[in-house]
């Protein structure tokens, strides 16, 4: 009861929260998706590399979120800045991992028409490879998109604003329903980004690559 | 014209191809066979240059290709895969127009190409235009296949074992086809086979390789006749059996060796009954030592035959025999040229060895022309 007047009273200020928590979810995975694929892409041609650089992007990513995000505050302070900075390097790992097997895992027989038949080694590329290693890139996307939506609520913490705002005030208050204004909100931005990646999954994948019906 | 000029290529301390040299005619169809690993397929891909000699080089139509743009040479040359490998986010359409496409042609100039094409193998365009391959066959898949690697009108057409996969009615009808589009569009095609009977049925000319060297280049007829080598024999198999051919059989291999037999002695109802139970119409007579005498018929014994009498009255002297290590071909001759039905082979003591009939003379023929036969 306390609970829903409570949102009743605060619906705006908290509905400018979620605004900032997408924000930030947006850009981080923005972000990412921009450093991720083409590195991903890369790795496949330097296949020495492709080992090391996802051992080193997976202990990233073992790196405990609060500890990163104490790092980012010493090295590029307070706010909005340190907090996307920290996101990115969290959101990179799947799309990294997902880009570099989707294009790994494309039938050799493909890419060696490919080439015979003539196309450059950048035609080979986008209209082979990348079409049909869509589905697992955008599904590395996906799960990058729904972690980033809860560590983004960590962020708060170091002044990046968003839901973690609410929660964060509720646990230096003792505060359960402040904690719950923040965390069902996010719980639902997850599942949101979740679906509308999904979707988006769908529409982009090759014709010929759905199941026939 | 393609020239392989003393081409060297090893992976590491293994060599593939040793030192090939080999000219192939503009418009031939030539087979590159051999057992796995022999070299055949690097061959291949040493045209398109999708693999690179260490040594030597390829020319094609005078041209030295080993310093040319390796895209712009691909795009002069069909490439038919044994997977096949037709993009499968690709309509049938814009696979065929792969390679129109990216020499430029306008859409309207790659929507006549897939037209025309796809009336070649009798796929009507309406139909089967803006399918997906996951939504062919896989013998459709490979026609496709075939036709893309057309779409440019490239002089050169490349397939490696491009119907290995396929059942062999289909594999049948595909080979058909693509040697009928051959002629009819003058290609030269390379094929790469470990199939000796789709090397024979498709081939101008077969080139054999083994460990990285070509054994044998010749044509069909000439690879059947005179295997340069016992491995190239072993892969004609049931081809060739030179035996058959080159030196004369004796007519002992082609006899049956389960005859009839009656006594002099044996009475008239007595040999019928024999004949009804053996469901023959003759049998051979012979004597206490198991000599030849002749041949008794039925009709003999119907004719003339008197019950309770000895067969050997009614013995037929005229029967053909040979000797069993005579040659067949003159049992056949004798056969061939007379109206009985068989010509039985006698041992040195003129004991009865066996029986040639038209059959087995027939069965031989067939053999010797199409290697073993069940029946």
């Amino acid at each position: 009861m306390k609970l829903i007047t409570l949102f009743s009273s605060n619906w705006h200020p908290l509905l400018s929260s979620v605004g900032t928590h997408s924000m930030l979810v947006i850009i981080s995975v923005g972000l990412g998706i921009i450093i991720a694929v083409p590195l991903g892409i890369l790795l496949t041609r330097k296949s020495g590399a492709a080992p090391i650089v996802l051992a080193a992007a997976s202990m990233v990513q073992t790196i405990p979120g609060l500890v990163m995000l104490g790092f980012a505050l010493v090295l590029l302070g307070i706010g909005r800045k340190p907090a996307l900075a920290t996101l990115t390097v969290y959101s990179i790992l799947p799309i990294l991992q997902n880009t570099y097997t989707g294009i790994s895992e494309v039938p050799f027989a493909y890419t060696d028409a490919a080439k015979g038949i003539g196309m450059t080694p950048m035609q080979v590329l986008f209209k082979v490879e990348l079409p049909l290693a869509v589905a697992p890139i955008i599904s590395g996307i996906r799960t990058s998109a729904v972690y980033i939506v809860s560590w983004a609520t960590l962020a708060g913490m170091i002044g990046a604003g968003g839901l973690g705002d609410w929660i964060w005030t509720g646990l230096a208050t003792y505060n359960t329903d402040y904690i719950l204004l923040g965390a069902i909100p996010s719980a639902l931005l997850a599942l949101l980004f979740s679906a509308s990646i999904a979707l988006l999954e769908r529409l982009l994948k090759p014709r010929g690559l759905r199941r026939i019906s | 014209m393609i020239e392989f000029r003393n081409v060297t290529k090893r992976y590491g301390r293994t060599t593939i191809l040793d030192d090939v040299s080999f000219t192939i005619e503009r418009g031939q169809f030539v087979v590159l066979i051999g057992p796995s690993g022999c070299g055949k397929t690097t061959t291949l891909r040493t045209i398109n240059r999708l693999i690179e000699p260490k040594e030597g080089t390829l020319f094609i139509d005078g041209e030295d290709v080993t310093h040319q743009n390796p895209v712009e040479l691909r795009r002069k040359i069909g490439y038919v895969i044994q997977q096949i490998g037709l993009f499968p986010n690709m309509t049938v359409e814009q696979n065929i127009s792969v390679v129109p496409k990216l020499l430029k042609h306008s859409r309207a100039e790659c929507e006549a190409i897939t037209r025309d094409l796809l009336a070649l193998v009798d796929m009507p365009y309406e139909e089967h235009a803006g399918k997906y391959p996951g939504q062919l066959s896989g013998g459709q898949q490979q026609r496709i296949g075939v036709l893309r690697a057309l779409a440019a009108s490239p002089p050169i057409v490349l397939m490696d074992e491009p119907f290995g996969a396929l059942d062999p009615v289909t594999r049948e009808s595909l080979q058909e086809e693509v040697k009928r589009i051959q002629r009819k569009l003058k290609k030269t095609i390379v094929f790469v086979t470990h199939d000796m009977d789709e090397a024979l049925r498709l081939a101008d000319t077969i080139i054999f390789m083994d460990k990285g060297k070509i054994l044998q280049m010749a044509t069909p007829e000439e690879m059947l006749q005179h295997p340069a080598d016992p491995l190239i024999k072993s892969f004609l198999g049931r081809h060739t059996d030179d035996e058959a051919i080159a030196a004369p059989k004796k007519a002992e291999v082609f006899m049956k060796r389960r005859v009839y037999t009656v006594h002099e002695n044996a009475k008239t109802l007595e040999s019928i009954e024999r004949m009804r139970k053996r469901e023959v119409n003759s049998l051979v007579v012979i004597d206490d030592d198991e000599r030849f005498l002749g041949t008794v018929s039925i009709e003999a014994i119907k004719e003339r035959g008197k019950a309770g009498h000895p067969i050997r009255e009614y013995i037929n002297g005229e029967t053909l025999t040979v000797h069993r290590s005579d040659d067949a071909k003159e049992a056949f001759d004798k056969l061939l040229s007379s109206s009985e039905n068989y010509v039985i082979v006698l041992n040195d003591d003129r004991t009865v060895a066996g029986i040639i009939t038209r059959t087995s003379t027939a069965k031989a023929m067939g053999e010797a022309l199409w290697g073993e036969m069940d029946a």
